[in-house]
């Protein structure tokens, strides 16, 4: 018996997945579409099918990074639902960077665009952090509002004075050829940038695991008096969390500037900082396990279109199957051994009353 | 002929028997006092008349009629009316929509104007002057007491029963609270408030109850008795103190604190000019009934709450303006919180981490910010093995443990941490009889390392065990200072319930 509880514990969330699609073939079903065939052709394209893969791979790149910078702030309590903003402030100082650096050996001018991209997303995100730590605002709030503020910087920019001489559409001159991502498979758009997602999720997983600042991040996630108790500069942790995820999303922002599109577009990212939110709890904030669910999530939106022109199913399906991912996922994370224990275990327990006191609190 | 009888009610919670044959008969329209220690039973009671707890057995009769309560409403059909310790009121809302919330079940239209006119001329009549319109959030901590008590009278409630009444409010409140608990006595309704506040059972009540470990040790009228009489039943028997040998005389003042001033969280006063000191080698006691500025005593010494005013020096080292982490570094300031859950550990983590909770960013456990896993499990191996700590492994969650494993691992921490002063607040809290005593063996042999101890606990009997001065705590300040040998019932008692001053300490 609880052999199996662990192991229902453990692979909750490949559960939840796995009936999610189960869910979501009821809706290609209801669409009157075959779900197998659906499956099979999303699947296919997406991983096994050259071109389909080097689509997954460009996607995974921003969302892999999307996921972490979520997973940072996570581990130490906080949400930063801000990696869209985030990242459109990383590609915007990249951008800026890359402009000016024109002519510069790309040794010293790489890293310091990429140093540009990340010090945006995290002065961005170290805004909603400073907040949070000094004043009390819900950063949730405060992340969520920075998207649309971003987003409009990034428009203004490229419709101003960042907007190329004589562009049709608002966006800016392109970045020096020498600051180009290599590319990955050729012939393809996969970049180097999924190469920079993994080493940032080996050296998060690392910081978790075997360094005191990842300890402290935890303890101060997991109980803020306790991470007084133990001595730790609690509003410090939550401005280093935020700063540090927003590095990661500013990255992401950066890497889609020097790796796909090669100048600012205005509206250039699709959302990614959005999935990077599904990705990270589907990892329930394991840094080591963010690649997989970022490369799960890039394959079913890579997939999305094959499917619907193959099989005639409307695309949005996959979005609406990503929202039941969404929901399933977040309702597993509730399964805790003590309770699923209490549940099975409910007929010889009556003392808790049937009305529980609560207390309306607020501050 | 009584209105109120509770009849043989016991209440088994597993093997514990919070409730053990309590008979109560009340008066109409007189004011009961129940009297007893932290855990004696009458939390658990007033939630069995209020229909939360079921009763394991026994029967409640009111008007001679026998009722059943099934849950909060039951209770309130029968004109029970419940005001918690802590006010629940939703905060955002006015008055009279808290007062009417939950009322008129059945239909979803609400004549506030009219509720809000009957509101206004009953609080006039009881003498809750109140007006219906203002938001709870604006009112101090008093009149959202008032508004609860509205709130049980307007739903028709007979019979009302306070827990801790007077423990949210101001002293200047308790006067006014006092005289209108006269008025609704005089009115016609029964009261039953819950106290372990001597002075407050003698100005108000007309009976008492007292109750101790789940038992009704006596029931007199207020008239009948005196705060003495009443003191010693309520803590029980004379506390011998057992002598505990000593290999070390104490030395020199480790920690001094003088004239501390903190409000809490509520914003009422906590600290109230208090002045100890602990010398090094021994176990000063502060003994005092819950939330009488105990643990905001303890947070200020440790750097968790900030000081209004006061100064806390260590071997001559002045620590107020420390944070947390120099305390415990540089002034070697133990602390065993009285939160072990929230504070001194954190449950989701394994033991390991949690034997590290205050050291891991030191040598030897992290070298240039790396952790050294090696170190740590050694640590842990060590520590699981010296101080008893049972479970299957260092990496087992802390959450899977029991409370005295659990203590014991704070215990250790604090311990090894080797301090020159230790905080140890409410230790014995929820422990089983084996687990106090290593706790105290273990305070006793640091004490006799030459550490200042500081040993707050609500529990007499455990302070008299180990302390070797005891100091009494009400209200924010010391009342009075004793030694274990002088420690009669009646005298602590009289002391905690702040009943009489004692020597100053």
């Amino acid at each position: 018996m609880n052999r199996m509880l662990d192991l229902a514990i453990g692979l909750r969330i490949p559960i939840a997945i796995a009936a999610a699609l189960l869910t979501g073939s009821l809706l290609i079903a209801a669409g009157s579409g075959d779900p197998v065939k659906a499956y099979g052709l999303l699947f296919k394209e997406a991983f096994l099918d050259y071109w389909g893969l080097s689509n997954t791979l460009v996607k995974t790149s921003p969302i892999l990074l999307a996921a972490l910078a979520v997973i940072v702030p996570l581990r130490a309590g906080l949400y930063n639902i801000g990696g869209e903003g985030q990242i459109y402030i990383g590609g915007l100082f990249a951008t800026i960077a890359a402009l000016h650096l024109d002519g510069v050996t790309v040794i010293v001018a790489l890293p310091t665009v990429i140093l540009a991209a990340m010090t945006g997303g995290a002065l961005w995100a170290a805004l909603a952090g400073a907040l949070r730590a000094w004043r009390g605002i819900n950063e949730v709030i405060v992340t969520l509002l920075l998207n649309f503020i971003a987003i409009h910087i990034v428009s203004y920019a490229v419709s101003g004075p960042m907007m190329a001489a004589g562009a049709p559409y608002p966006y800016s001159d392109e970045i020096p050829q020498s600051l180009r991502l290599p590319i990955l498979m050729p012939q393809t758009d996969a970049h180097m940038g999924v190469i920079f997602g993994l080493t940032a999720a080996a050296a998060i997983t690392f910081i978790f695991m075997r360094t005191s600042i990842g300890m402290a991040l935890d303890v101060a996630g997991r109980s803020a008096n306790a991470a007084q108790y133990a001595g730790l500069n609690v509003k410090r942790q939550i401005v280093l969390s935020m700063a540090t995820g927003g590095a990661l999303a500013g990255l992401a922002g950066g890497i889609e500037v020097l790796g796909l599109k090669y100048r600012l577009f205005h509206l250039f990212s699709a959302g990614y900082g959005f999935d990077g939110i599904v990705a990270a709890f589907m990892t329930n904030a394991h840094p080591a396990l963010a690649p997989v669910s970022s490369f799960f999530l890039a394959g079913l939106q890579s997939g999305a279109n094959v499917m619907q022109r193959a099989a005639g199913i409307d695309g949005t399906v996959v979005e609406a199957i990503v929202g039941i991912i969404i929901i399933f996922v977040a309702a597993s994370l509730a399964w805790r051994t003590d309770l699923l224990r209490a549940f099975l275990r409910k007929g010889d327990r009556d003392e808790i009353p049937s009305v529980q006191v609560s207390r309306v609190e607020s501050k | 002929m009584s209105f109120l009888i509770l009849d043989g009610i016991s209440k088994k919670f597993g093997d514990f028997s919070a409730l053990d044959h309590v008979d109560l008969s009340v008066e109409r329209g007189t004011v009961r006092a129940l009297l007893g220690e932290n855990g004696a039973g009458k939390t658990t009671l007033m939630n069995v008349l209020y229909g939360l707890y079921r009763p394991t057995s026994g029967s409640i009769y009111i008007g001679q009629k026998p009722i059943h309560l099934r849950s909060p409403s039951d209770a309130i059909a029968h004109g029970i009316g419940m005001i918690h310790q802590h006010v629940q009121l939703a905060e955002a809302l006015t008055v009279a929509e808290n007062i009417v919330l939950g009322i008129d079940r059945s239909t979803s239209l609400i004549d506030l104007r009219r509720h809000a006119r009957k509101i206004a001329v009953m609080s006039e009549s009881y003498g809750l002057e109140i007006d219906p319109a203002t938001e709870v959030w604006k009112l101090p901590m008093g009149m959202r007491q008032r508004v609860e008590i509205l709130k049980v009278l307007y739903r028709g409630a007979d019979i009302l029963v306070l827990d801790e009444p007077t423990s949210v409010l101001a002293p200047n409140e308790i006067d006014m609270f006092l005289h209108r608990m006269r008025i609704l006595r005089d009115s016609g309704k029964t009261i039953l408030f819950v106290t372990h506040k001597l002075d407050e059972v003698m100005a108000l009540a007309d009976d008492v109850t007292v109750m101790r470990q789940g038992r009704v040790v006596a029931n007199c009228r207020v008239a009948d008795t005196d705060p003495v009489r009443l003191s010693r039943l309520m803590v029980g028997r004379d506390v011998a103190p057992p002598a505990a040998v000593r290999t070390r005389e104490a030395g020199d003042v480790a920690l001094e604190c003088r004239d501390l001033r903190m409000r809490n969280d509520r914003g009422t006063t906590a600290l109230d000019g208090l002045s100890i000191s602990v010398r090094s080698g021994e176990i000063l006691g502060i003994a005092g009934v819950d939330g009488n500025g105990q643990r905001e005593l303890a947070e200020a010494i440790c750097g968790l709450k900030l000081l209004d005013a006061g100064r806390i020096s260590v071997r001559d080292i002045d620590v107020t303006g420390f944070t947390a982490e120099q305390r415990h570094r540089i002034a070697r300031i133990g602390f065993v919180p009285e939160d072990r859950h929230g504070t001194g550990l954190v449950l989701d983590n394994p033991i390991a981490a949690n034997l590290v909770l205050r050291s891991f960013r030191r040598p030897p456990i992290a070298r240039y910010g790396f952790l050294d896993h090696g170190q740590i499990a050694r640590t842990a191996a060590d520590l699981m093995n010296r101080y008893d700590i049972r479970a299957r492994s260092a990496a087992q969650s802390t959450r899977d443990l029991s409370g005295g494993n659990q203590q014991k691992i704070v215990l250790a921490r604090e311990i090894e941490a080797k301090p020159d002063v230790l905080v140890v607040a409410q230790a014995t809290k929820g422990l089983d009889i084996g687990a106090i005593e290593f706790v105290h063996s273990k305070l006793i042999e640091e004490r006799d390392r030459g550490t200042a101890i500081l040993y707050i606990s609500t529990e007499l009997e455990h302070i008299a065990e180990v302390a070797d001065r005891i100091a009494v705590i009400f209200r924010g300040r010391i009342t009075g200072e004793l030694l274990p040998r002088e420690l009669s019932a009646e005298r602590a008692g009289l002391l905690m319930s702040g009943a009489c001053t004692g020597e100053a300490a």
